[in-house]
C-alpha cells in the first residue's frame, strides 16, 4: 500500500509566518498542472505496483484548482496506478475558495476529505498573519462543507502572540461546535526568511512566548480527550476512524510518492525531493526528466526516522520492531539512553500484550509476545524533538 | 667543504618563507614534478590547511654554480611569534639567512626580531624583496625601509616573487657568494649541534644535526654530552625531500641520525654530539630550554577517556616537546592535565591535534600565565600559580606577581592612537616610539603577559584595520592586582571556569563572561542562573530561561530528511558537551573568556 502527495504551489498571497513552496502569481498555473500531470505518467513505476490507498492534494492552497482540474488529476492517478476501491482523497482548502457551491461539486468528486486552513476563529489573529479569509467565511463555509463531508479536518493555530488562554479556548469551543471529527493543530513557528521572522526581528511583532506556547497546548491537549479526541500525533487530534491516514502512512514508513515542486517521496530505503522551483520544475518536466534528488538511507537513517517519527505518534517506538530491524545492541543502547528521560517523565514505556497466534482450540494462551513500546508522555510531547535527537545514533 | 652553504629563511608571518623555498626547490631539481606542491616543507597537516609554517623544516639541495657543484643545505622557519624558538634552533645551523621582506607589507615586528637573533648569530644577511609580482607592491620604498634597517647597499636587496620564479637565481648566486662556507676541521673529534628532532612512530627519534667539526660515520659510537649517554649510528644521512643515507657527514654539512632512541626527551635540542671514544672538549653552549607562556587545563570529554587523552599527549610530545604537561584534577571536570603552551597559536594547535591526529574530543580550559604568589606567613617564599585553584585565598595573600612582556608593535602613522588606547587598555606603559618613515611606526610597550591572551590580537587587528604587527619577549615579575573570578551554574561554582583577573577589570569581566555564556549554554528544562563571583561577593548574574518547546508543527510534505539532519546535527553538538551538575556545557563555552568581545 502506498499514498500519493500532489504539491499545488499557489497561494493568494504570502502567510506571514509561512516558508511551504508557493507562487502568488498564477501566471504559470496551466503549464504547472500539465507538468503534474506528466510528473505522475513519467515516475509510474516508482511505487513498484504498490496500491494507492491514500492521495493528497496539498500546497501552496490546492482550493485554488477548479473542479475539472481536480478531476483531470485524480483520473491520471486511476489511469495509471491501481486505486484501492475506497482511498482516503484529501484536499486543502482554504475557507475563502470554499463556496457553498464549491463545497457542493467538490462533494461530487472522489475527493473524501477536506483540511480547511482556518487557522482562528479571530479576525485580529488572521490579520495579523496575513490569510486571505476572514473568520466568518470559515464560520459560513464550515456548516456547510459538515453538511457534505463527514470527513473534515481543520487546521488551528496557537501560541500566536498576546493570544490569551480564554481566546484558545474559545477558537477550540467554535471548533467543537462545528463537529468537526479531526484538528491539526500547530504552534506559530517563526522560520527563517519569513516575513514574521523579520517583524519580530525589527521589533514591529512582539516575539514568541514559549511557555504561552506549552499552556495553550496542554489545554489543547486537554480539552480535545474531553471531546473524544485521540491525540495521534504531536499536532493531529482526530476521532476514533477520523485519523488522516495519509499522513499517518509519513509516521509509519509507508511509501509515498510526492508529484509536484518541492514534494517529497519516500521509497523503503530511500527519500527523494523535488526542486522547489514552478519554473525550473516545469523546465524538467518537460525534458521529461524529473527534477528529483535521492538520499540513500542507511541503517542509522532508518533508526533515527524512526525513532523521530516514532516519538511523534501514539504508536511510539516499537522494541520489537528495533531489535528485529536493527539488532539487539541498538535495542539495549537505546533502552539505556531512554533511561535519563523516563527518569524525568519524558517519556515512558507501555507494556502493549498483543496475542502473537490466535491460540488454537484447547491451546492455552501462553505464546503472547508482550511488546513494549517507548513513548513521549504528555509532558515528554512538547520537547519531543530534542528527545529524539539525544536517542539517535550518529555513524 | 668550501661548496657547502647552510642557511635558513626568516621572516614575518606569511611574508613567503614557504613559497621561495618552494621555487629553491624547484629551480635546483630537488623535486620531480610530480612532488611539487605549495608550501612542499608545510608537511603537517595542520599546516597545510591553515597556511602557516608551525615547524623548521631542513632539507638539502644540489646545485651548479659556475662549473662547480655546491651543496645548499636551507632552513624554512615559521613566522608565528609562537614557535620563535624554531627560529632560533635554525640560526644556530647556518652561516646565513635569507631575510624576506613582502614588498607590499615591508618590514614587520617579526622581520624585526628575527633579523635581531640572526645577527646575534653572526648570520650572513640577504634580503629579499619578495612577492614583487604583487600589485600592491612598492619595491622602492619597501628596499629603501630595508636599506635604512640593515645598512646595507640597495643593490644588496634582492627583488623576488616566489609565486612567479622571478629572481630565484639571483638568489642562489648570492647565497654562494655571499654566505661563507662552514669553517670546521674534519680531523678533529666529532662536534655536532642537534638543532631539531622528529618523533617518528617507526624509526623512533630523528635527530637533525649541523657537524660543527669531525665528521659522524654510520655505525660510530658516539655520546650526547648534555645527556652523557651513547649510541650507536645506526644510520646517518642526508635530508632530502626524502632521507637519503651515507657512510659518512663530515664538518660544515647537516644531516639526520637514527640509533632508535623512542623517548623524545633523550633528544635535547642544542645538545652536542661526539664520539664517545674520543669526545670533543668543546660542547656547544646549547640553547635555553623553551618556557612556556600560558597554561590551560584539558580535560576529555568523556571522563572515561583519561587514560587515552594521557597516551596522546604523550605521543603528541614526542612531536613536540616545547608541549608541557602535569595531571591535575577539577571539581567539575574530573582528572585532566595543566598544560604549558608557548602561546595561543600552539594551544590551538595543540587542541586540533589532539582532535584531528589522536580523535580526541577535550575541553580547554581559561588559559592563564604563571603568577607569584606570596603569602603573609611565608613572604619569601615563591609559590607559582598556574591554575586559578592554585592562588592562595585572599585572607592570607601578601602580594602577588605576574609575567611582563616587552611588546614591539609596527603599525601605520593613521593607526598609532587606536594601538595606544588599546594598549593602555591592556594595562601597558609605552617605552618607546620611533617613526621607522614618515608612514610607519615602532612602537614599544611593557605590559602584562596576561592581556596579550585575552583576545589582544584580534583586538590588534580590529583597532588597525589589519595594519598592525606584533612581537613580544618576556621581561621578568611585576606586581601584581589580582582576583580570582568565579562562575557559579545554578549556584554551583564550576571550577574550571574561574579565571585569574586583574582586579580593576574583574567587574567588567565578570559581566561580560556570564553574559557570554548565557549565549553559549544551550537552554534546558530548567532555569539557569548564571552568576560571576569574588570569593563570597556576586559581581554579576544572568539566567538561562528554561526550554519549554522543542518540537517542531509538522513534517512538511513528508520531509523528513531534512528534519532528522537538523537533530542529527543538534546531537553532534551534544558530543561536545561537558555535564557539570545537571547543566550540559558546550566545550567552547569554557574558553568564552577568550572572546568576550565577539
Ligand atoms: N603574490 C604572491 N604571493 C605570494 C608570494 N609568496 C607567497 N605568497 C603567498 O603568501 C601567502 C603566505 O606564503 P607562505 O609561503 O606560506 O608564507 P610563510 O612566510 O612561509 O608563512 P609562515 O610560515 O606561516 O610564517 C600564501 O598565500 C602564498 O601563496 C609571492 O611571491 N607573490
Ligand atoms: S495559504 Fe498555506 S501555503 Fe499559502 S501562504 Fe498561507 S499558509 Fe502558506
Ligand atoms: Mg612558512
Amino acid at each position: 500500500m502506498a499514498g500519493i502527495y500532489i504539491h499545488i504551489p499557489f497561494c493568494k498571497q504570502a502567510c506571514y509566518y509561512c516558508d511551504f513552496h508557493f507562487s502568488t502569481s498564477l501566471k504559470k498555473k496551466d503549464s504547472l498542472i500539465n507538468a503534474l500531470i506528466n510528473e505522475i505518467k513519467l515516475r509510474k513505476h516508482t511505487l513498484q505496483n504498490k496500491r494507492i490507498e491514500t492521495i493528497y492534494f496539498g500546497g501552496g492552497t490546492p482550493s485554488l484548482l477548479n473542479i475539472s482540474e481536480l478531476h483531470l488529476l485524480i483520473e491520471t492517478v486511476y489511469n495509471n496506478f491501481e486505486v484501492v476501491e475506497t482511498p482516503e482523497i484529501t484536499l486543502e482548502a482554504n475557507p475563502d475558495d470554499l463556496t457553498t457551491e464549491k463545497i457542493i461539486e467538490l462533494s461530487k468528486t472522489p475527493i473524501n476529505r477536506l483540511s480547511i486552513g482556518v487557522q482562528s476563529f479571530f479576525d485580529d489573529d488572521l490579520k495579523m498573519m496575513n490569510r486571505a479569509h476572514n473568520a466568518s467565511e470559515s464560520k459560513k463555509c464550515l456548516s456547510v462543507a459538515t453538511q457534505y463531508f463527514n470527513n473534515i479536518t481543520i487546521d488551528l493555530i496557537y501560541g500566536i502572540p498576546n493570544m490569551s488562554l480564554q481566546k484558545w479556548h474559545k477558537n477550540l469551543e467554535i471548533a467543537f461546535s462545528f463537529s468537526v471529527n479531526h484538528i491539526s493543530s500547530y504552534a506559530l513557528t517563526v522560520e527563517p526568511k519569513t516575513a514574521l521572522h523579520s517583524f519580530i526581528n525589527s521589533g514591529k511583532y512582539p516575539p514568541l512566548n514559549e511557555a504561552l506556547a506549552l499552556q495553550h497546548f496542554n489545554h489543547l491537549v486537554e480539552t480535545t480527550a474531553q471531546q473524544g479526541f485521540v491525540h495521534y500525533e504531536i499536532s493531529n487530534f482526530g476521532k476514533p476512524q477520523f485519523f488522516s491516514k495519509h499522513n499517518t502512512s509519513y509516521w509509519q514508513g509507508k511509501w509515498y510518492l510526492g508529484i509536484g515542486p518541492s514534494a517529497h517521496s519516500f521509497f523503503g530505503d530511500q527519500r527523494a525531493w523535488n526542486v522547489s522551483n514552478n519554473a525550473k520544475y516545469i523546465a524538467a518536466i518537460e525534458k521529461k526528466e524529473p527534477p528529483v534528488t535521492h538520499e540513500n538511507l542507511s541503517n542509522n537513517d532508518r533508526f533515527n526516522e524512526y525513532i523521530m517519527t516514532g516519538l511523534r505518534t501514539i504508536w511510539g517506538v516499537s522494541f520489537n520492531r528495533v531489535e528485529t530491524e536493527f539488532g539487539s545492541n541498538t535495542l539495549n543502547r537505546l533502552k539505556k539512553t531512554a533511561e535519563k528521560f523516563i527518569a524525568e517523565g519524558l517519556l515512558n514505556i507501555v507494556n502493549e500484550a498483543k496475542p502473537s497466534s490466535t491460540p488454537k482450540k484447547g491451546e492455552f494462551l501462553q505464546n503472547t509476545s508482550s511488546n513494549s513500546v517507548l513513548k513521549t508522555t504528555n509532558k515528554g510531547k512538547f520537547l519531543a524533538d530534542g528527545i529524539a535527537a539525544e536517542l539517535f545514533i550518529l555513524s | 667543504m668550501k661548496n657547502i652553504r647552510n642557511f635558513c629563511i626568516i621572516a614575518h608571518i606569511d611574508h613567503g618563507k614557504s613559497t621561495l623555498a618552494d621555487r629553491l626547490l624547484d629551480f635546483t631539481g630537488s623535486v620531480t614534478d610530480r612532488e611539487k606542491q605549495d608550501q612542499l616543507l608545510d608537511s603537517m597537516d595542520l599546516e597545510r590547511e591553515r597556511g602557516i609554517t608551525i615547524k623548521s623544516h631542513a632539507i638539502q639541495m644540489d646545485y651548479e654554480f659556475n662549473g662547480e657543484k655546491y651543496v645548499l643545505n636551507l632552513i624554512d622557519t615559521p613566522g608565528h611569534v609562537d614557535f620563535s624558538y624554531e627560529v632560533s634552533r635554525s640560526i644556530a645551523a647556518c652561516e646565513g639567512a635569507l631575510l624576506i621582506v613582502d614588498a607590499a607589507q615591508s618590514i614587520q615586528a617579526q622581520t624585526i626580531s628575527n633579523l635581531y637573533l640572526a645577527l646575534e648569530n653572526d648570520l650572513e644577511i640577504i634580503p629579499v624583496l619578495n612577492k614583487v609580482d604583487l600589485p600592491s607592491a612598492n619595491p622602492e620604498e619597501v628596499t629603501d625601509d630595508i636599506v635604512d634597517l640593515l645598512g646595507c647597499d640597495p643593490e644588496d636587496v634582492i627583488h623576488a616573487s616566489g609565486k612567479t620564479g622571478f629572481g630565484i637565481e639571483n638568489v642562489l648566486a648570492a647565497v654562494i657568494n655571499r654566505i661563507p662556507a662552514p669553517k670546521g676541521n674534519p680531523d678533529e673529534p666529532l662536534q655536532a649541534l642537534i638543532f631539531d628532532s622528529v618523533y617518528n612512530p617507526f624509526r623512533g627519534v630523528e635527530t637533525y644535526f649541523r657537524v660543527i667539526n669531525g665528521s659522524i660515520k654510520k655505525g660510530q659510537e658516539i655520546k650526547f654530552i648534555a645527556t652523557n649517554k651513547k649510541y650507536f649510528a645506526d644510520e646517518v644521512g642526508t635530508l632530502k625531500l626524502k632521507q637519503l643515507p651515507k657512510k659518512e657527514i663530515k664538518a660544515g654539512d647537516v644531516g639526520y641520525l637514527i640509533t632508535g632512541i623512542k623517548d623524545a626527551r633523550e633528544v635535547k635540542v642544542g645538545d652536542t654530539i661526539t664520539d664517545s671514544k674520543e669526545p670533543t672538549k668543546n660542547a656547544i653552549s646549547g640553547f635555553e630550554d623553551v618556557k612556556p607562556m600560558v597554561f590551560a587545563g584539558i580535560y576529555p570529554v568523556d571522563t572515561e577517556d583519561y587514560e587515552e587523552l594521557r597516551a596522546s599527549m604523550e605521543k603528541l610530545q614526542l612531536n613536540d616537546a616545547s608541549l608541557i604537561f602535569a595531571p591535575e584534577s577539577s571539581a567539575a571536570l574530573g582528572f585532566g592535565f595543566r598544560c604549558g603552551f608557548l602561546g595561543m597559536l600552539h594551544m590551538e594547535i595543540i587542541q586540533e591535534r589532539l582532535e584531528r591526529e589522536f580523535d580526541m574530543t577535550v575541553i580547554t580550559t581559561v588559559p592563564n600565565v604563571s603568577y607569584h604568589a606570596y603569602t603573609k606567613k611565608q613572604p619569601d617564599d615563591i609559590i607559582i600559580v598556574n591554575n586559578p585553584s592554585d592562588l592562595p585565598d585572599p585572607s592570607t595573600l601578601d602580594r602577588v606577581e605576574e609575567p611582563y612582556i616587552k611588546a614591539t608593535i609596527i603599525t601605520k602613522a593613521d593607526f598609532v592612537g587606536n594601538v595606544m588606547s588599546l594598549c593602555i587598555e591592556k594595562r601597558g606603559q609605552i617605552t618607546n616610539q620611533t617613526y621607522l618613515t614618515t608612514e610607519r611606526v615602532e612602537l614599544n610597550f611593557d605590559m602584562p603577559l596576561a592581556e596579550i591572551v585575552f583576545d589582544f590580537y584580534d583586538r590588534l587587528k580590529t583597532v588597525s584595520k589589519g595594519y598592525a604587527s606584533f612581537d613580544y619577549h618576556p621581561i621578568g615579575m611585576k606586581p601584581s592586582k589580582l582576583v580570582r573570578v568565579d562562575i557559579l551554574l545554578n549556584a554551583q561554582t564550576v571550577d574550571a571556569l574561574s579565571a585569574l583577573i586583574h582586579a580593576d577589570n574583574a567587574q567588567t569581566i565578570g559581566k561580560k563572561m556570564c553574559e557570554k555564556l548565557k549565549e553559549l549554554i544551550p537552554r534546558q528544562q530548567f532555569d539557569i542562573p548564571i552568576q560571576a563571583a569574588i570569593g563570597a561577593k556576586i559581581i554579576s548574574r544572568e539566567t538561562i530561561k528554561a526550554l519549554r518547546k522543542d518540537v517542531t508543527a509538522k513534517c512538511y510534505g513528508g520531509d523528513i530528511s531534512r528534519k532528522r539532519k537538523l537533530l542529527e546535527k543538534q546531537k553532534k553538538g551534544k558530543k561536545r558537551m561537558r555535564q557539570v551538575g545537571n547543566v550540559e556545557i558546550p566545550q567552547q563555552a569554557f574558553m568564552a573568556v577568550l572572546k568576550l568581545n565577539d
